[in-house]
Formats: structure tokens, C-alpha cells, sequence
């Protein structure tokens, strides 16, 4: 008897809960975060989710959230699985009175799921620098926005950083340059660029796929070794990242010619592999190190009251700072939209026009607390991609470090736009999009 | 008291043979098509039809479908996601080559494509059978999606190599992607499913799943007393793949929208399918619906009531759904082998003695 009367109290208690939790609060800013803190890709995930969090509730507990209005901050686990992460937009669009106000899904696979719902649902996608590469053409994807750079910018910077090392672009002709890539969506998407990259510098160019996980790359390294290309670039993620640079290491491949992409270059990658990762090179959009101000407000305003969401010795990986520079620009697009439509209660479409005339310039870096940390962006109607600057950062084994070794390249613009148009107009073709007009 | 058949007399072979043949089990029967059709679409909301009952219907008919031939048949197969690929990757060339054909001539049409498909792939049981079946079958699933993921034909020569499903419609209302009516959705997803699932109970029970279960049971003995097993085995596996194909056709285009092969259709998906029939019974199309609810709605329902009713943390409400499946599986497991079709079985037998049993 008195377990059918436990039972019947806990069923009750699961049911009535939900609803509770449900009932009115104030107007809130909900802002979404897909997280991914379980699964192989779980390394990477979580830095990121702690720097994006740990801002948000800098916010909150510093300003009282962005010019006033609190930030509801709702963490959804996908384990970097697109159904998983599928049900976590489904779950969470409507959170609040505000409802989701943008979403950072930090899959290649997700964004491209949410590429279409976001116009039906009119929420904007902020794919910081990965997803849909031809979403940068505001055109046809204007909910959508993948500033500071896309993967093509990114690849072509990676050549003329080839090329500047080598003696030039005409220097180029005759070598070889391998991609070892996660085998999906998210790691195909530099080949078309690359491919006409090769042909127009003449280089040679191998696409060498590794499977997901990524934990099984022998025969991958030893095709290298066998083919012997004289730069290694590198499209990964999660522990695909670790075990290339320590197989990179076990055949003795120069790591100051072995280029990973920005998602490829974070201290958990290079840690394991020790000192023979030492010189391996990635690309970046922002500054490695947790000194910043911005940095100091975090830890006292968040840390000391024991609310971080890490350690506070990780403050500043390069992940984290990932995580950070999106929720400071997100922040700075919801301020703008605050500012464009003159309400501190607002919605996903006018998140969508804040992020469409946001200017996040060096002097308001500064102020935010950021001075130096990242390239000045500025976002217009048919540019989403804003300044597409890439410099490159280098890991240093003995102080374990990483610092930036090279200014911030211009992409090559006469190989990315032909292909952007091609692939945009591709897209508005296959779902019947018609271009809108940025007049 | 209410579950006797007392008095129920059939004086025909027809009544004697129907698919229900006690009047109540009819009545919950009319009863629940009657929730499914006229009560469901109004009382769930977008949430609940996308995230929770699509999954459920499609993993349902693919569970069906797998059920035919490792439950029916005796044929253990872990090639499932690489069939649902085959379906998938069939209604998308098909859409995108013959739109003007429809979207629910063109599903069918992928399940037929996937249950030729799937008979290539059967012949290696005619010589080899158990463990040593499922790793042929293992080999399927690998060789498919590599195909999928190699060939740019398949992918229509994609950038990212992703598929994405363009706007079907039926009866003018589009059903497919993103911007698809989700009642819509529903309507076609459930209907097709309840199709599919009449007809598979009744080819199970009739002569060729008569062949079918007497393969399962003892191949040699059917095969003296004269079930042909080149025809029952390969007849399992294209009525099996042909659900499969329709489950991989509706579960991209339909619910997914967009697809790539490595992550949409890998090992997982095998899996996943093979214990919701184990979980749910094997050789039971009720069993088929009762392991995919199990296994899809459990992780879901568990991340709600932890992560929206209790507060928890997100990463550790998503630790401890891993743990409370596990335990749930195994616990059911030694409970009832035989899976919860069976435990459905054991309720019935008790319902019909109560409330005098002996």
C-alpha cells in the first residue's frame, strides 16, 4: 500500500511540475544553447559551451543582462547528433515569452537543418564561421549569418600562407597539398575551393576522408607518408583532431606544415600529442589567452560567486574564447535590435535586424572589454559573412601556448564569390527561394 | 467481467479467420485508429508531432520491416540503416528526376527499390546462417552508406554532399522539408504506417509467414516437408527491405528533411532498429509499435521530466538518460525475455480469467 502511495505521489509530482515551471515570469532575452558535453566531440563542446555561457552570465550578474532585460539562458545536450539537436530546437523555439531569440547550433549538420526553419519560424541561425558556407549570401539566406569567415575564405588564406611560405604564389605549381577530413557535410565543405584553388595555382590537390569518429587514421597517415604532400591541411573536430596530430607526430611530419582549420586548433587537440606537436599551425579569428578584461569581469562576477559552468584555469583555451566572441556578438546584435526598434522586449525577427546592421567596431571592442581580441565585423543586407579575415596561430609545446603568427589575411575573393553565387542559386533553386533585394 | 469471449460464436470460416477475432480486441482496435486519426493532430502541438510521434511511426515501420525477417523469418540482419539509406536516397533521386509522380507513389516505388536491393543482399543466407548472417548483413549496411557517401550520382553532386528533400506535395499540401504542414505530416505518416502494418500482419499470418516461421523454427524440417527456403528466405528479406525502404524514404524526406549518409544512417540506426524488436518482441507487429515507443519516447520523456521538471543540468540529465535506458533495457529483459508484446500477451490471458481466476 504504501508504495502504490509513493508511486502515485511521484507520478503526480512528475506531472503537475512541468506546469508550475511553466507559469509567467517577467520578460526575459531566451537564448538557447546546444550544447554538446557528451559523445566523442564532447572535448571540444564543452570549452565552447563554458565561454558562451560564462558570458551570458557575466551579463546578467554585471549589467543585470543586456541594457536591463535578463538573460534566460537555456542549456539543450545534443551530443553533436543533428536529431538530437533537431529535438532541442523543437523544444526550445518557444521558451518564454520572448521565445528563442537565435541559435548557435555549433554542428555543421544542425545548421543545415536549421537553415530552412529558421525563415518559417522567422528565428535567426548565427553559425559562427562553420555551416553553410553560401550562407553568407544575405540574398537568399537572410536568416541566416556565418560572419567573421566561412570555411572557403578560411581554405584560400591557408594557400596564400602556403604560397608566402614557399616564395610565393607562383611558387605553388608542382606542389602537393593534402585535406584530411572529417568524412561529412562539415568536412567536404573546403574541397570544391581547394579543387579550384589547385587548378588555378597549379598544385596538386588530395582529399583524404577519415570516418566519424576519427579515432582509426593509420591508413590515412600512411597514405601520407606515402604520397608525401608538402603541406597537410586539416578539417576536423572532436578527437579526430587529437589522434591526427599524434599520428602526424608518430610519422614525423613537420608540424609547421601541418595547417588545421579553427576547429582544429585548440589546446585538447595539441596537448595530447606533447612536445612533438610543437609548430602545428591553425587558423583563427580571435586571440588565444584569458588576460583580456572581459576575462577578469568573468571570473568576478561569475566565478567568485560559484556559478561558472568550467574550471576557472581554463578561462581563456582557445574554445572558450570561441564560445566568448560568439556571445559577445550575439549580446551586441540583441542591443542593436533593442536600438533599431526602440522596445527592450524583443523577438527572433528583430534579433535578425540587429544582426543585419551589426557593427562591432575596434573602439566598441574596447569598451566591451576586448581590446584587440577580434577583426572589427561589420554585417550588411547582402553580406553575412562580414570582413572573412583569417590569421594564423601557432601552438607552442614547451610554454604551451598558443599565439597568433601571421596578420589577418584577405580570402581570395575571386575563387570564393563565383562559387558562393553558384552554390546560393543553387540552393534558392532546389526550394524555390526568390532572392530579395538589398536596396 | 469485461474481456470474455462467452458468446461470441462464429458460424462462418470468414468470422473464424478475421484479423480480430474477439469482438472487444476489434472495439480497442476502432478505438485507437479513431484516437490516431480524430483526436491526436488536435490535441498535440508542432513539438510533440515533429520531435516525439514522427520518429515513433517511421522507427515503427522500420521495425516492422525488421521484424519480418529477423522475427518471422529467423534471419538476423544489422544492414537496416543501410536499407533505410537506400530508401532515403531513392525517393530523393526520385524526387528530384520525376517530381510530376507524386510524393506516395514515389515512396512506394523506393520500397520497391530497396526490396530489390535488399534480396541482392539476402542471397548470402541462403548459404549461411546466425551470427555469421549478420556480419554479410554487417557488411550492407558499411558497403551502402560508403556508396551513398562516395558516388556524387547519388547526391546529385552536392557541395557538402548533404541531400536535402524539395517541397512534396499530397492532395496540395506540402508534406516534405521544413516548410511541410505538420497535421499534414502526420496524416500521411500514420496512414501509410497503419497500411503497411495491416499488411504485414496478414502476410504473417497466411501462407507465406506460415513458410517464414517455418524457416525460423527449423529450416530442415520445412524444407522436407516441402517450404521452398530460396523463395521463404528471399521473399523474407524483400518484404522486409520494402518496409525498411518505405521507413528510410519517409524518415529523410519527411521528418529529416535533409540527410548525410555517415551520420543519418550509420551503425547506430542497425542497431537501434534490431533492439526495438528484441525489446518489443520478436514475430510480433504489435511488438514492433511497443519497442520503438519504448526506445524512442523513454530518452525523450527522461530528458523532459529531468531537464524541465527537475531543473537538472543539462549534460548530466543527458549522463543519467544514458545509465536509465541501460537499466531500463536489461530490467525488462529479465523480466520478460520474450520482450513487451509478450508481457501484452500474459495481461490479456490474466484479463480473460479476471476477476475468477482459478
Amino acid at each position: 500500500m504504501k508504495t502504490r502511495r509513493l508511486t502515485t505521489t511521484i507520478v503526480a509530482a512528475l506531472l503537475v511540475l512541468p506546469l508550475l515551471s511553466g507559469l509567467a515570469r517577467a520578460y526575459e532575452l531566451t537564448i538557447p544553447s546546444l550544447d554538446y558535453r557528451t559523445g566523442p566531440y564532447a572535448p571540444n563542446g564543452i570549452p565552447f559551451a563554458n565561454g558562451y555561457g560564462d558570458y551570458l552570465n557575466m551579463l546578467n550578474e554585471r549589467d543585470g543582462g543586456i541594457n536591463g532585460v535578463k538573460i534566460n539562458l537555456t542549456a539543450c545536450e545534443t551530443a553533436y547528433n543533428t536529431k538530437r539537436g533537431v529535438e532541442c530546437y523543437e523544444n526550445t523555439k518557444g521558451e518564454g515569452e520572448s521565445g528563442a531569440l537565435v541559435y548557435q547550433p555549433l554542428s555543421t549538420g544542425i545548421t543545415y537543418q536549421l537553415i530552412p526553419k529558421s525563415s518559417v519560424d522567422k528565428i535567426p541561425v548565427f553559425s559562427m564561421g562553420y555551416g553553410r558556407t553560401s550562407a553568407s549570401n544575405g540574398k537568399i539566406f537572410p536568416w541566416v549569418f556565418n560572419f567573421p569567415a566561412t570555411y572557403w575564405s578560411q581554405a584560400t588564406v591557408f594557400v596564400q600562407y602556403i604560397a608566402e611560405k614557399e616564395g610565393g604564389m607562383d611558387k605553388l605549381k608542382g606542389k602537393k597539398i593534402a585535406l584530411v577530413y572529417h568524412n561529412s557535410a562539415y568536412g567536404k565543405e573546403p574541397i570544391r575551393t581547394l579543387e579550384s584553388a589547385a587548378e588555378k595555382f597549379g598544385f596538386e590537390f588530395l582529399a583524404l576522408p577519415v570516418d566519424h569518429p576519427g579515432q582509426e587514421q593509420k591508413s590515412t597517415w600512411l597514405q601520407i607518408r606515402k604520397e608525401r604532400p608538402d603541406w597537410v591541411l586539416m578539417w576536423g573536430w572532436g578527437v579526430m583532431n587529437q589522434v591526427a596530430i599524434k599520428e602526424a607526430a608518430s610519422i614525423r611530419y613537420p608540424m609547421d606544415h601541418f595547417i588545421g582549420v579553427w576547429w582544429s586548433g585548440s589546446e585538447n587537440d595539441v596537448l595530447p600529442a606533447g612536445e612533438a606537436a610543437h609548430g602545428y599551425l591553425s587558423g583563427a579569428f580571435h586571440q588565444p589567452g584569458g588576460g583580456f578584461p572581459a576575462h577578469d569581469d568573468i571570473r568576478k562576477y561569475v566565478y567568485d560567486k560559484g556559478m561558472g559552468l568550467g574550471d576557472k584555469d581554463r578561462i581563456g583555451e582557445v574554445l572558450y574564447n570561441r564560445g566568448l566572441v560568439a556571445a559577445m556578438w550575439t549580446s551586441e546584435a540583441i542591443r542593436k535590435a533593442m536600438e533599431i526598434h526602440g522596445t527592450k522586449e524583443v523577438r527572433g525577427e528583430h534579433v535578425r535586424d540587429g544582426f543585419e546592421a551589426l557593427d562591432v567596431d575596434e573602439a566598441r571592442l574596447t569598451e566591451l572589454g576586448l581590446p584587440n581580441f577580434t577583426i572589427p565585423v561589420k554585417i550588411t543586407c547582402e553580406n553575412h559573412e562580414g570582413p572573412g579575415k583569417v590569421a594564423l596561430q601557432q601552438w607552442d609545446a614547451k610554454a604551451k601556448k598558443w599565439s597568433l603568427v601571421s596578420d589577418f589575411y584577405e580570402p581570395l575573393r575571386d575563387i570564393t564569390g563565383p562559387l558562393v553565387e553558384e552554390d546560393s542559386a543553387q540552393y534558392a533553386k532546389e526550394n524555390s527561394v526568390v532572392p530579395r533585394s538589398c536596396n | 467481467m469485461i474481456y470474455r469471449e462467452t458468446g461470441q460464436f462464429k458460424s462462418s470460416y470468414q468470422a473464424d479467420q478475421a484479423l480480430f477475432p474477439i469482438a472487444q480486441d476489434r472495439y480497442v482496435i476502432f478505438a485507437v485508429l479513431f484516437v490516431t486519426f480524430a483526436i491526436v493532430p488536435m490535441l498535440l502541438n508542432a513539438y510533440w508531432l515533429n520531435a516525439i510521434v514522427l520518429p515513433f511511426l517511421i522507427y515503427s515501420l522500420a521495425a516492422i520491416g525488421l521484424n519480418i525477417l529477423t522475427g518471422y523469418c529467423g534471419q538476423v540482419s544489422l544492414g537496416t540503416g543501410g536499407f533505410m539509406a537506400v530508401g532515403a536516397y531513392s525517393v530523393y533521386k526520385l524526387m528530384t528526376a520525376f517530381p510530376e509522380l507524386g510524393f506516395i507513389p514515389l515512396v512506394v516505388i523506393s520500397g520497391f527499390i530497396t526490396a530489390a536491393v535488399g534480396t541482392l543482399f539476402g542471397l548470402p543466407s541462403l548459404r549461411i546462417k546466425g551470427f555469421y548472417l549478420a556480419v554479410a548483413t554487417l557488411a550492407a549496411q558499411f558497403f551502402l552508406v560508403w556508396l551513398f557517401n562516395k558516388v556524387g550520382w547519388f547526391y546529385n553532386y552536392n557541395a557538402s554532399g548533404m541531400i536535402n528533400s524539395p517541397p512534396m506535395t499530397v492532395f496540395g499540401v506540402i508534406v516534405t522539408g521544413p516548410r511541410g504542414d505538420m497535421t499534414a505530416k502526420y496524416y500521411l505518416v500514420v496512414t501509410l504506417v497503419a497500411v503497411s502494418a495491416l499488411a504485414a500482419k496478414n502476410i504473417a499470418r497466411g501462407r507465406i509467414g506460415r513458410n517464414w516461421m517455418a524457416i525460423r523454427d527449423m529450416d530442415i524440417a520445412a524444407e522436407l516437408i516441402g517450404v521452398r527456403p530460396l523463395i521463404a528466405k528471399l521473399s523474407a528479406f524483400a518484404v522486409s527491405s520494402f518496409f525498411i525502404g518505405m521507413a528510410g524514404a519517409l524518415y529523410f524526406a519527411v521528418w529529416l528533411g535533409s540527410a548525410e549518409p555517415t551520420e543519418a544512417f550509420d551503425i547506430n540506426q542497425s542497431f537501434l532498429v534490431l533492439f526495438m524488436i528484441i525489446i518489443g518482441g520478436l514475430g510480433s507487429i504489435l511488438g514492433s509499435f511497443l519497442g520503438a515507443a519504448f526506445l524512442v519516447l523513454m530518452p525523450i520523456l527522461l530528458k523532459n521530466i529531468m531537464v524541465d521538471g527537475l531543473g537538472t543540468n543539462a549534460a548530466l540529465a543527458a549522463h543519467i538518460e544514458i545509465i536509465t535506458v541501460g537499466v531500463l533495457i536489461i530490467g525488462f529483459l529479465i523480466v520478460e525475455p520474450h520482450g513487451l508484446a509478450r508481457l501484452w500477451r500474459i495481461a490479456k490471458e490474466k484479463l480473460r480469467l479476471w476477476p475468477f481466476p482459478h
